[in-house]
């Protein structure tokens, strides 16, 4: 399905980020974290709208936490856009839609 | 196009806005709510709320209920009596004439995005912050505005909480779950934190003071390795070293978007008449703490949303 949303573990992570085709906007988050959850629908928007440029994934950092320490992230939500593999562009904390869509204006 | 109108916007999602829209929409108002975009500097839609753990003393709630459970309840409560919310921000306000206006993204655009007929201010406060050139620097690598967000990346590390208020506490409390030691610095040779807050912070083994002391500098290139630390007293320059450092020192109103347009105090706060929630212009009404820097409690900005609500929809029917 168009936009779909991947869950990345880490298992999963290395193969389905480099074998990805085009950009992947990774989502670094956990239940427990309220704004995390105030921008789940903003991502998921841009998953759906952007679908022809840039795939979105999630991490759990509870369920994930070595992939977390991997990318130094000590806050959440944190999203790191990678492309080609490799982490191209980090933005911390809860934006809305117009702000990332302008952030991630050179991926789309 | 033609610019939708309403009888009550209301600016601001916490607890005092929610309940304003809970209200209005009960007297079939049809309030429109805008909530604010996702951002973790300037809105919050949910308000301060969202960033809490548990909230232990809004009644009602005898085992403690989570902050963002609170405010997703209270916003679904309001959504089921007819409120509208939009996760949009509001960027300007013309309160110079009747109906008031009131824009969404392009402030410069020349029709607004809404007309009101009675405006609800409930925009809240935010958290201030040290004004340390390395603040940009090392937020989200070591220093954090959000304890329940972030204690998790700091399990069996030494990090530090800077203030002595509730909020402070509550989060040296919560951070000691997940560090070994949390040492708290104050400016101050006490608290201002409520009593129960206070016992429970000294009771905690993994918490310590600093009391009388100020952070001079956060330590560290590209993560925090540490912090300089002041005597407030002696001048005393030394050096702490944590991982993490946690900013709790106090809040600003949310009220730039009204300046030159609402009567504010010397530090930016609405002014409301006493007992009332109405401001300096007719029609305009305000509640939570964008009026509130005495009491800034969950519930008694739910409570002056309510007043809010009560006296819009007496003033709106004053017009008739």
């Amino acid at each position: 399905m168009a936009g779909s949303i991947t869950n990345l573990t880490d298992s999963t992570f290395d193969e389905q980020i480099g074998s990805a085709n085009g950009p992947v906007l990774v989502d670094f988050w956990a239940e427990w974290c309220g704004p995390c959850k105030t921008i789940a629908p903003v991502l998921e928007e841009i998953a759906d709208e952007q679908a022809d440029s840039l795939s979105v994934a999630k991490v759990n950092v509870d369920d994930a936490p070595g992939l977390a320490q991997r990318f130094g992230v000590m806050s959440i939500p944190t999203l790191i856009l990678f492309d080609g593999g490799e982490p191209a562009k980090r933005l911390v904390g809860a934006k809305g839609k117009p702000q990332l869509l302008k952030e991630l204006a050179e991926y789309i | 196009m033609s610019v939708p109108s309403h009888r009550i916007v209301i600016i601001g999602s916490g607890p005092a806005g929610l309940t304003a829209a809970i209200y209005a929409a009960r007297a079939d108002l049809e309030p429109l709510v805008i909530e604010g975009e996702p951002s973790s500097t300037s809105d919050q839609p949910g308000g301060q709320l969202m960033l809490t753990t548990e909230v232990e003393n809004f009644p009602g709630f005898p085992d403690g209920v989570s902050g963002p459970q609170l405010m997703a309840d209270m916003r679904a409560q309001a959504i089921r009596f007819g409120a509208d919310v939009v996760s949009q921000k509001a960027s300007r306000v013309d309160l110079s004439s009747r109906p008031f206006g009131v824009w969404i993204d392009d402030p410069e655009s020349p029709t607004p995005t809404h007309m009101a007929d009675s405006l609800i201010i409930s925009t809240g406060a935010q958290s201030v912050m040290l004004g340390l050139e390395a603040e940009q620097r090392l937020i989200g690598h070591g220093l954090s505005t959000c304890a329940t967000c972030d204690g998790f990346f700091f399990r069996d590390q030494e990090i530090a909480v800077v203030g002595g208020g509730d909020s402070a506490i509550e989060e040296a409390s919560f951070l000691t779950k997940f560090a070994n030691k949390v040492t708290v610095i104050h400016r101050r040779d006490e608290l201002r934190a409520s009593k129960i807050m206070q016992q429970r912070a000294f009771d905690n083994p993994k918490i310590e003071f600093a009391w009388n002391t100020v952070v001079d500098n956060i330590l560290g290139e590209s993560v925090v390795t540490g912090l300089r630390l002041r005597d407030t007293i002696t001048n005393e320059i030394r050096e702490l070293p944590v991982t993490g450092i946690f900013v709790a020192i106090g809040h600003k109103p949310n009220s730039g978007l009204f300046s030159g347009q609402l009567d504010v105090d010397e530090n930016g706060y609405l002014i409301t008449e006493a007992d009332r929630s109405t401001t300096s212009i007719d029609g305009v009404f305000a509640c939570g703490d964008i009026q509130d820097h005495r009491y800034r409690q969950a519930i008694t900005a739910a409570a002056s949303g309510c007043m809010a609500a009560i006296d819009a929809e007496r003033w709106l029917e004053s017009l008739h």
